[in-house]
């Protein structure tokens, strides 16, 4: 069993939970994840590696409720337990050599990409952050990103923080002004990850994205979580989270990822019912 | 007087058309007095040719004498020597190419039916028994890991607790059984029964850890060094699976036969209740002949498809399956599409399955393998309409300990290379099952268990 001994609402729907697995904690590295089954009936999901404290042994997740196993386990408490915990898996971001970095944050996206930018700021490399989000309460890790960066650019879909527009338009106005990149990492949603993709194509940039297809055991046995990269099948789980995001065929991923999406509906407005019928 | 019936004792078992919408077991196993009739059919041959042909040598005449004379937690006692999952291998163990087809009765008439006797044996002994009566060896002070608790994992840990050894055995999942409980399905062989037999293990003092993926959580290295064991089985299975490689094999609707086992079985998506969704598909195309290939067609059928088809690129004759599924998944109305080879996956705008196009195949020359290599007959393209296709065409092993294990020889393909006696290329390593064979059975898998726990209890003593 995991126990639960830290939980913060960073928004109203995105929860920081720090869980104690000292194994976990002992081998994890920016860019790995982990798998979780809140209760003995519940369903594997992957999630990625937001912190972790070889000290402690304890590892900090951080998640968007969305399905119902989110949503089972936003309503964990601080001193319950987590049945299953496994990790760290997949491959480590790579951070060597690199001088300067763009490092972009979609939505809750930003909670995968601040261990990215803080281990690059920590090792000497020149981090620029771009974080976007639809609105101003969506807003999370801005004061993080802020000291693990030597240049922030907090974006809303509707201008009602930061600068208006999308990280992309950032990510542009950087460029055009002179701004040199070894390499830009995007973490994010599907769509994010595409356009910061197709505009670095035209710069020559080599970019980096983290995928989080659906995945069932972690470890490269059922093959649900596979992708096209450059043409050929990859595993997220063994040969990735991370590819090359000039070589990413994010229209099948999409796609992929909404394979189940009535199923999950349907299970998390059942999820929903149940606590709102413990609460009366 | 021996019982000179040419015919086994039928197996008593669900009618096909109810037990094609359900989980529960198809084959409901033997009562006392058909299980002492059949027995009665053993003529006790003196050379045992039946003995020869089990990959763990159970003494089979011995055991069925005792079943004859009624003694059952006997009978039960002379297969524990050798075997430790009778109830799971009564189940899967394909006899009819092993034990019973080196039967004498088998010459004239059928054999003696080995494996149905040692299912009511293992059935009898663990409706009939308790975990109290479980007794714990004397420890030997030596500490041995195993790596995945499939049945070569299994039976290693339970040679060797019975020897004395501590015993810590690695699972990657939440669940241990491997195989067991993630491929074969309930009907086929319950996971009560698998938990049974893990259970057994447990009250003989295995220590099972879940959740530990060897190769990342903990290396095989730092097991040695640092977890105090003095040797290292890996018995990690067959792990990735493989596809065709042609056009829309990633279209949704597309499974590997893992992952759509998983969910059914591991995970449970037969049941309304289960968190793991699984599509709701009508037409269903599997595309393999072997176990794995039927498991996964059987599933299909009973999560309620109205059409599932196998199909596969030779013949009837290659398919290697063992006849026993084959005939079951007949009879439950799945359709063989033989001498048919997929070339693409079809999908509809929204990018799910909305077909299969396939050519039609016949036997040319044997190949490597001596059977006849199936080559394509000109014009004969057709559209299988299905809007679920299953992969089950094998796997390759899992390249997460070859990966992360200095010195750890592999075959080009993947498989850990051992000797005889199951020993890697690293001192006090040992592998066993598909990750040293690549995709074959649980008995022989088995077999291998053994083999090298036999081995690791050699080399720890000699040290």
């Amino acid at each position: 069993m995991f126990k639960i001994v830290e939980k913060e609402l960073l928004n109203p729907t995105v929860v920081r939970m720090v869980i104690d697995a000292p194994l976990v904690a002992r081998k994890a590295q920016p860019g790995q994840f982990i798998i979780l089954r809140t209760n003995a009936d519940g369903e594997r999901i992957p999630l990625t590696v937001a912190d972790y404290d070889r000290e402690t042994g304890t590892v900090t997740i951080i998640f968007q409720i969305v399905g119902a196993t989110t949503e089972k386990l936003g309503h964990m408490a601080v001193g319950e337990s987590l049945s299953d915990f496994v990790g760290p898996l997949g491959r480590a971001t790579e951070t060597e050599g690199l001088r300067k970095v763009a490092v972009i944050g979609g939505g809750v996206g930003c909670a995968i990409a601040y261990p990215v930018a803080k281990k690059l700021h920590e090792q000497g490399t020149e981090v620029h952050a771009i974080v976007g989000f639809r609105n101003k309460d969506l807003v999370i890790l801005e004061k993080e990103f802020a000291a693990a960066s030597s240049l922030l650019k907090v974006m809303t879909d509707d201008g009602s923080y930061g600068e208006h527009g999308l990280v992309t338009t950032a990510l542009k106005a950087l460029i055009d002004g002179g701004e040199q990149y070894d390499e830009v990492i995007a973490i994010g949603p599907l769509p994010m990850m595409k356009f910061v993709s197709l505009l670095t194509k035209e710069y020559g940039i080599k970019t980096v994205v983290s995928m989080n297809p659906i995945m069932i055991d972690g470890t490269g046995m059922c093959g649900g979580c596979r992708l096209t990269v450059d043409g050929e099948t990859k595993f997220a789980c063994v040969d990735g989270p991370e590819f090359d995001g000039h070589l990413v065929d994010f229209d099948e991923a999409m796609t992929r990822g909404g394979m189940y999406k009535v199923f999950e509906r349907y299970a998390h407005e059942e999820t929903c019912r149940l606590f709102q019928k413990e609460v009366q | 007087m021996p019982n000179m019936s040419l015919k086994k004792n039928p197996m008593p078992s669900q009618e096909p058309s109810v037990r094609r919408r359900n989980f529960d077991e198809v084959a409901l196993g033997y009562t006392a007095e058909q299980a002492v009739d059949e027995a009665k059919r053993c003529l006790n041959c003196k050379n045992k040719p039946c003995v020869g042909a089990c990959p763990v040598q159970i003494d089979i005449p011995a055991f069925i004498q005792l079943v004859a004379r009624e003694d059952f937690e006997g009978a039960y006692q002379v297969i524990a020597r050798s075997s430790s999952l009778p109830a799971v291998c009564g189940r899967v163990c394909p006899q009819e190419s092993q034990c019973e087809s080196k039967c004498v009765r088998g010459i004239k008439g059928e054999p003696v039916a080995i494996g149905r006797l040692e299912r009511f044996v293992a059935d009898w002994h663990n409706a009939h028994s308790s975990l109290a009566d479980v007794m714990k060896p004397a420890p030997n002070g030596y500490k041995v890991a195993i790596v995945g608790s499939g049945p070569s994992g299994l039976t290693c840990a339970g040679d060797l607790v019975k020897k004395g050894y501590d015993v810590t055995l690695y699972e990657a999942l939440h669940l241990a059984g491997g195989v067991l409980v993630y491929g074969i399905p309930e009907f086929r062989l319950p996971k009560a029964i698998v938990q049974q037999e893990i259970d057994t293990l447990k009250a003989l003092g295995v220590h099972i850890e879940t959740n530990m993926v060897i190769g990342k959580v903990l290396s095989v290295d730092e097991l040695l060094e640092e977890g105090g064991f003095e040797a290292v089985f890996i018995g990690s299975g067959a792990g990735l699976p493989r596809f065709m490689n042609i056009p829309g094999e990633n279209l949704k609707g597309v499974y590997s036969a893992n992952e759509f086992l998983t969910r059914v079985n591991l995970m449970k998506a037969y049941r309304s209740d289960s968190a793991t969704p699984i599509q709701n598909a009508r037409r269903v195309a599997v595309v393999g002949g072997g176990n794995v290939a039927m498991d996964a067609a059987r599933c299909a059928m009973r999560l309620g498809a109205d059409e599932v088809s196998i199909v596969y690129r030779r013949s009837e004759k290659e398919l290697p399956a063992r006849a026993e599924e084959v005939e079951h998944a007949k009879e439950e109305g799945i359709q063989f599409r033989l001498l048919t080879n997929p070339v693409e996956i079809l999908g509809d705008d929204d990018r799910c399955v909305n077909g299969m196009r396939c050519v039609e195949m016949e036997l040319g020359e044997p190949d490597a393998s001596g059977r006849r290599r199936p080559v394509v007959k000109e014009d004969s393209e057709f559209v299988l309409e299905c809007d679920c296709v299953i992969m089950a065409i094998g796997t390759s092993p899992n390249p997460l300990i070859k990966s992360t294990t200095d010195g750890l020889e592999t075959e080009r393909w993947g498989g850990i290379i051992v000797d005889e006696n199951g020993l890697t290329s690293r001192v006090g390593v040992y592998a066993g099952g598909d990750a040293v064979t690549g995709a074959a059975t649980v008995i022989l898998a088995m077999g291998a268990g053994k083999t090298a726990a036999a081995a690791m209890d050699e080399y720890i003593r000699a040290k």
